[in-house]
């Protein structure tokens, strides 16, 4: 499964390359990266309906999490992305955009990586 | 004819002196004056009429004339009185001739009476135009006197007025600076309430920018963790010498426990960074009815079981006073527990920190701890009271309390932020106001005022 993570901290990557050790290690997931809105669009656009699941943080500088989805669901209506939105504000209005954006499911930071897992392999 | 000059000159006196305050002293005077003219007209014509009498007429005129002159008191009779001079001058002129002249005096005769009688009628002018002065004095001594009575009046009015203003404008002046007071008191209060909101923003801030970093912290060291467990199992599979292999593990679980210290201090950063966190946000939910004394008396158990679970030493006696008819009150039910907790939590640390230092004193005597609450609606308002008898709090501890990050407690066991959320809490979550009444080494007492809508 192919996982893309956007997030405009580069740390994340490494963080998650650590955590899904195992997982990546047995084929299980493959993570690609992209630190702004603006890379993950691009990172679509050359690789077409290969990313099954998008993790996004909100809080980004340039476009927003919340724009991302909205392209992301504007641009590829066939074959759609899940979409995992991430943020370190747990207000429900940010909640509620997202939802209503059509995001899959809503994260709060700091990311419990355990739950996540589980959520990932429940989709795989 | 003497005789009514004489009379007449009396009466005029008289009656000038009517118009003055002096006539009390001259009364017999006038009195006399009547009788002795009377008595000498009498006496006259029972002498059947001597031709010298005149002497007597004129001498006595000439004496009142003197008596007149004299006194000060008939000074404003004077330059009427010197009309009867002519008269008696010539009168006596008259008689003078008669006496040693008296053929010439008979030669003359009619001459000498003409010039007497034309005298005589110059005194009644001169009296009567001097009466008709004196009328016209006396109208304007009495318009004066009404006016006089009149601006009197008005006088008094005016000071009634006067006296009426002066104590609206002392009542006035009262108002004002009972409001100024009022005003200053809310101002001091704004000021601090702007304060505590400010402050509570920047912790906010501040939290928020603490948040992320503190994230990878905490994160980064978890996944070392595990990394370190990983790197145990595979070094079992490679083949070096056991020394090698125990040296290498005992650096890896050095490694492991380091990454522990990490992640457990990390979490601490974050629980207070989760404090900090609980300021800003929106309150958690709605406001809703809530049993405020069922509420209260839950949270109260609760500290104290809660103080309980770690020493089991602790005791105090709990007293609740409950005003039975405040029924429910429109709350935002989690907040208001958060703030009953703050100050249980505090109130039963206060009284085992003054337990303690009796104890470590020696002189516990009969301290019984105890922590109180007590409810009370009145007035569309909910006023609650949480007081202890605990340590209480010197002015300089008293005036920082309501300030984040602010406490007394030893590290690790307050984070400071307890009173300054439950100042949030009361003041902008729900309209009231947080106060607090303390004597060090005696008590504390919290009081909360609370508008129900």
């Amino acid at each position: 499964m192919k996982i893309l993570v956007v997030d405009d901290e580069e740390d994340v990557k490494s963080l998650f390359e650590q955590k899904f050790r195992r997982e990546i290690r047995g084929g299980q997931f493959e993570f690609s990266f992209a630190f702004s809105g603006e890379e993950a669009l691009a990172f679509m656009q050359n690789h077409p309906s290969e990313v099954v699941m998008i993790l996004s943080d909100i809080n980004m500088p340039g476009m927003s999490g919340i724009e991302l989805l909205k392209r992301i669901r504007a641009d590829h209506p066939a074959a759609p992305p899940q979409v995992m939105m991430i943020t370190a504000y747990g207000d429900s209005a940010n909640h509620d955009q997202a939802m209503q954006l059509g995001a899959d499911d809503f994260l709060t930071k700091p990311v419990n990586f355990n739950e996540l897992k589980e959520k990932l392999l429940s989709i795989l | 004819m003497h005789f009514i000059v004489f009379f007449f000159l009396v009466q005029y006196a008289f009656s000038a002196m009517k118009a003055t305050d002096r006539l009390a002293r001259w009364d017999s005077f006038f009195k006399y004056a009547r009788f002795y003219s009377f008595g000498l007209l009498a006496i006259y014509y029972i002498a059947r009429q001597p031709d010298m009498y005149t002497w007597v007429w004129n001498l006595s005129l000439l004496a009142l004339l003197w008596i007149f002159y004299k006194e000060d008191d008939f000074r404003d009779i004077r330059s009427t009185a010197q009309s009867i001079l002519p008269f008696v001058g010539i009168s006596m002129l008259s008689d003078t001739f008669e006496l040693i002249f008296p053929k010439f005096h008979a030669k003359y005769d009619e001459i000498f009476g003409m010039t007497i009688l034309f005298a005589w009628i110059f005194c009644f002018v001169i009296w009567f135009y001097a009466r008709k002065q004196q009328k016209v004095l006396m109208q304007e001594r009495e318009d004066r006197l009404r006016e006089e009575k009149l601006a009197q009046e008005q006088k008094l009015s005016l000071e009634y007025l006067v006296a009426e203003r002066t104590q609206e404008l002392t009542q006035q002046k009262e108002e004002l600076q009972k409001a100024i007071e009022e005003l200053k008191a809310t101002q001091n209060q704004l000021i601090q309430s702007e304060k505590m909101a400010s402050l509570g923003e920047l912790t906010a801030g501040i939290a928020h920018e603490i948040q992320n970093p503190l994230n990878f912290v905490n994160n980064f060291s978890e996944v070392s963790v595990e990394l370190c467990q990983e790197l145990e199992e595979e070094i079992d599979k490679v083949d070096i010498s056991d020394e090698d292999k125990d040296y290498i593990k005992g650096i890896i679980g050095d490694l492991s426990q380091n990454q522990q210290k990490i992640t457990h201090h990390g979490k601490r950063a974050d629980s207070i960074v989760k404090g900090m966190l609980q300021h800003s946000r929106a309150s958690s939910g709605e406001k809703e009815p809530v049993d405020v004394n069922a509420l209260a008396d839950e949270y109260m158990r609760l500290a104290y079981h809660g103080l309980r679970a770690k020493d089991k030493e602790f005791n105090a006696a709990l007293t609740t006073d409950f005003d039975a008819s405040i029924g429910t009150v429109n709350v935002l039910p989690q907040d208001l527990g958060r703030v009953f907790l703050n100050l249980f939590t505090n109130a039963f640390y206060a009284v085992a920190e003054k337990k303690r230092k009796l104890t470590e004193a020696g002189q516990l005597g009969d301290y019984k701890p105890e922590v109180k609450i007590s409810t009370k609606k009145f007035d569309n308002k909910l006023y609650i009271r949480v007081s202890d008898n605990g340590i209480g709090m010197p002015d300089h501890v008293k005036a920082k309390i309501f300030q984040p990050f602010f406490t007394t407690k030893p590290t690790g066991q307050g984070t400071g932020l307890g009173l300054s959320m439950s100042y949030d809490i009361i003041t902008n979550g729900h309209g009231g106001v947080l106060e607090v009444d303390t004597i060090e080494g005696e008590k504390t007492e919290f009081r909360l005022t609370i508008p129900i809508s």
